[in-house]
């Protein structure tokens, strides 16, 4: 209920227009497709793979929020599988709690404070920089929090284990003779990764992916600490119609808007891996 | 089973193995002093072993005497402590399991559950970049060779346990392999499927010429599938033979005891005179055969069930004063269970045809053997204290 009636609210909220005060329930509080129109006013140029294109400024906003997320998601994968695989194959059963701990402890901590630590390693006179001048990689200081780099780093670190967890548990129900199986007759270590290990977890990588895919696009935290002047995030987008401008009518309907979208994205992109609903549920 | 014209040049590997003198020992297998430890545990000690190439072997022992870990060390999944292993006569040192020319069913079969049913019999082929049509028309022969037509495009679990293991093997035949590996691989079926099985993965290695080295605890299944049997106890090997000779002739008490059912008359050692020897015992002086080394006063006399007749009159040497006790009916024969007044337990195996002419329990009987069945070795009480 809780849940529920604030979402209807919203919905409805959405169809009408921002209105002075006195004008609410007057004459021209009518239902109207306004605020979803405004999603798709003012175009501004934007270079998208070689192309230069005008787009409507926030549909600029979200699709690179998208594409971010979706590069966020990729990387999070190629890190989240291998530790996944190391952690079922590698590690005793007696280590694991300790494993678990050492890796669940960070999320005992608050996002903000995870989001300032990595605020703090980050800046231009910060611990990472030091480090690494000091053994040598770079020469000087390197800005990290520029453009989208502090957003992609601050995602990463964030959402990694909602990736590992789903991969991990769908790892350690394959059976040990598979591997052993594909190797018998001759597979390579990479085929047989290909060929036996991700199919069967496939369900662990779809759903770890949904997941910090969604959490990623709707973060909110991240993108406002670690985002620096020239890079914008969707949410922020929404966070300033509503909490600057007042406008919680256009507000709720870009947040409608823009969960609607991603699961649009989330829906084509199991369309274009041929991944289907009952693949995650399994 | 049929086989189809088609299906035999299958095996043109096996075929030019037994039909090429130059090259007799590509399917061999040779073990020379290996040792297995896994920390302190010593799963394998110093064990020497040769199998021929296009031969049914077995190794049959109780579970955990390490009969899994030398199957792992020919296929390289695991690396031996100390020794050597050769596969066709060369040193397989170094290689791993994905370049040896080995194939291993597993216990659990290790199906690809995902893939479909010919996909599982040409993964092997497709690891080998073998084009896809040439994978599929090989897949559709393996599955005739092991009378599975008509289940290519299925998927794993839609066929029935023996289906399962049909895959498995056309899976493991499909790579041409010199040497199979069988780890139990019929322990999941019911008794009428295990035998069948055993009949068709019999035809199969006669079939294809590939040496089958085959784990198994069921010493019945070994008895009756095998060119040769070793029985191993502890990661040791015990004796190498021929099923009837292991079973005629076990070199210890332990092969004996664990090789069918056996009765055993522990004593001393009298005399020996030509390959025959006196036991003492308890239950009176009995004459066995003596054909492995004895050392020692202390023997143990083992006669085998089936060699026991029972007879209201005491006829010869080797006799027992015993009272009958309980019949089990195991089918085509039955077990007598005689009791003598030392409470010694004695197993006599009889037609069932006799049944109805067995003395009743209350009068004594006499147990006879023929001293060319029974036969003495060391006694296993010994051996344990050296």
């Amino acid at each position: 209920m809780l849940i529920i009636l604030p979402n209807i609210a919203l919905i409805e909220s959405s169809f009408r227009p921002y209105l002075p005060l006195n004008e609410i329930d007057g004459p021209r509080d009518s239902y109207t497709l306004a605020n979803y129109q405004r999603f798709l006013s003012t175009p501004v140029g934007f270079d998208i793979f070689g192309m230069s294109i005008d787009v409507p400024i926030h549909l600029r906003i979200f699709i690179t929020t998208v594409l971010y997320s979706i590069f966020v998601t990729a990387i999070i994968l190629i890190i989240g599988y291998p530790a996944a695989y190391y952690m079922t194959k590698t590690i005793s059963p007696s280590n694991m709690a300790i494993f678990f701990i050492v890796l669940t402890v960070p999320m005992w901590v608050s996002e903000i404070l995870r989001s300032f630590a990595w605020f703090t390693i980050l800046s231009f006179k910060g611990p990472l920089n030091a480090l690494l001048i000091e053994i040598g990689v770079i020469n000087s200081e390197v800005r990290w929090i520029r453009g989208y780099y502090g957003i992609i780093i601050g995602l990463v670190y964030t959402y990694m284990l909602f990736m590992v967890f789903p991969l991990y548990s769908s790892m350690q129900s394959l059976d040990k003779n598979q591997i052993e199986a594909a190797q018998d007759l001759g597979a390579s270590w990479w085929r047989t990764h290909w060929r036996v290990i991700v199919p069967h977890c496939k369900p662990g990588i779809v759903s770890g992916c949904v997941m910090v895919f969604m959490l990623s696009a709707g973060s909110l935290l991240v993108p406002s600490l670690l985002g620096s002047p020239n890079s914008l995030w969707f949410t922020q987008t929404i966070q300033q119609l509503m909490l600057e401008a007042l406008d919680w009518n256009t507000g709720a309907a870009y947040s409608l808007l823009f969960l609607s979208l991603c699961t649009f994205v989330v829906v084509a992109m199991m369309w274009a891996f041929k991944v289907k609903l009952s693949d995650i549920t399994n | 089973m049929r086989v189809s014209s088609h299906s035999r040049n299958l095996v043109p590997q096996a075929i030019s193995n037994s039909a090429d003198p130059e090259k007799p020992s590509e399917g061999s297998v040779e073990l020379e002093h290996v040792s297995c430890r896994f920390g302190s545990f010593r799963a394998i000690e110093d064990l020497s072993l040769t199998i021929r190439a296009g031969e049914f072997f077995s190794i049959l022992g109780p579970s955990g005497c390490g009969k899994t870990t030398i199957l792992r060390m020919i296929s390289g999944f695991i690396d031996p402590s100390a020794g050597t292993i050769r596969i066709g006569g060369e040193d397989v040192r170094g290689k791993r399991a994905n370049q040896r020319p080995t194939s291993l069913i597993f216990q659990n079969l290790a199906l690809f559950p995902l893939m479909r049913v010919w996909e599982n019999v040409a993964f092997g082929l497709e690891m080998r970049r073998v084009p896809r049509s040439i994978r599929r028309k090989r897949a559709e022969e393996l599955l005739t060779l092991v009378d599975l037509v008509g289940a290519e495009d299925k998927m794993v679990s839609q066929l029935s346990g023996g289906q399962r293991q049909r895959v498995a093997i056309a899976r493991a035949l499909a790579v041409e392999p010199s040497v199979m590996l069988l780890d139990e691989p019929l322990s999941a079926l019911d008794l009428k499927l295990r035998q069948h099985m055993r009949a068709e993965l019999r035809s199969i290695q006669k079939r294809t010429g590939v040496t089958f080295i085959y784990i198994t605890h069921d010493q019945s299944e070994a008895l009756a599938m095998s060119d040769r049997v070793a029985v191993m106890n502890k990661g040791r090997m015990l004796q190498v033979a021929p099923p009837h000779e292991i079973y005629h002739n076990p070199s210890s008490g332990f092969v004996a005891k664990f090789v069918g059912e056996t009765n055993v008359i522990e004593g001393k050692l009298v005399r020996i005179a030509d390959g025959f020897g006196t036991v003492e015992s308890p239950l009176g002086q009995h004459r066995a055969r003596v054909s492995h080394n004895v050392q020692g006063e202390s023997v143990a006399l083992y006669v085998r069930p089936e060699h026991v007749d029972v007879s209201r009159q005491r006829q010869g040497d080797n006799a027992i004063e015993a009272r009958l006790q309980d019949v089990s009916f195991e089918g085509s024969f039955a077990l007598v269970k005689a009791v003598t007044a030392h409470g010694h337990v004695f197993l006599v195996a009889t037609d069932n045809n006799d049944l109805q002419r067995l003395p009743s329990n209350t009068e004594n009987v006499y147990l006879h053997f023929d001293e060319q069945q029974a036969f003495l070795l060391q006694s296993d009480r010994e051996q344990c204290i050296t």
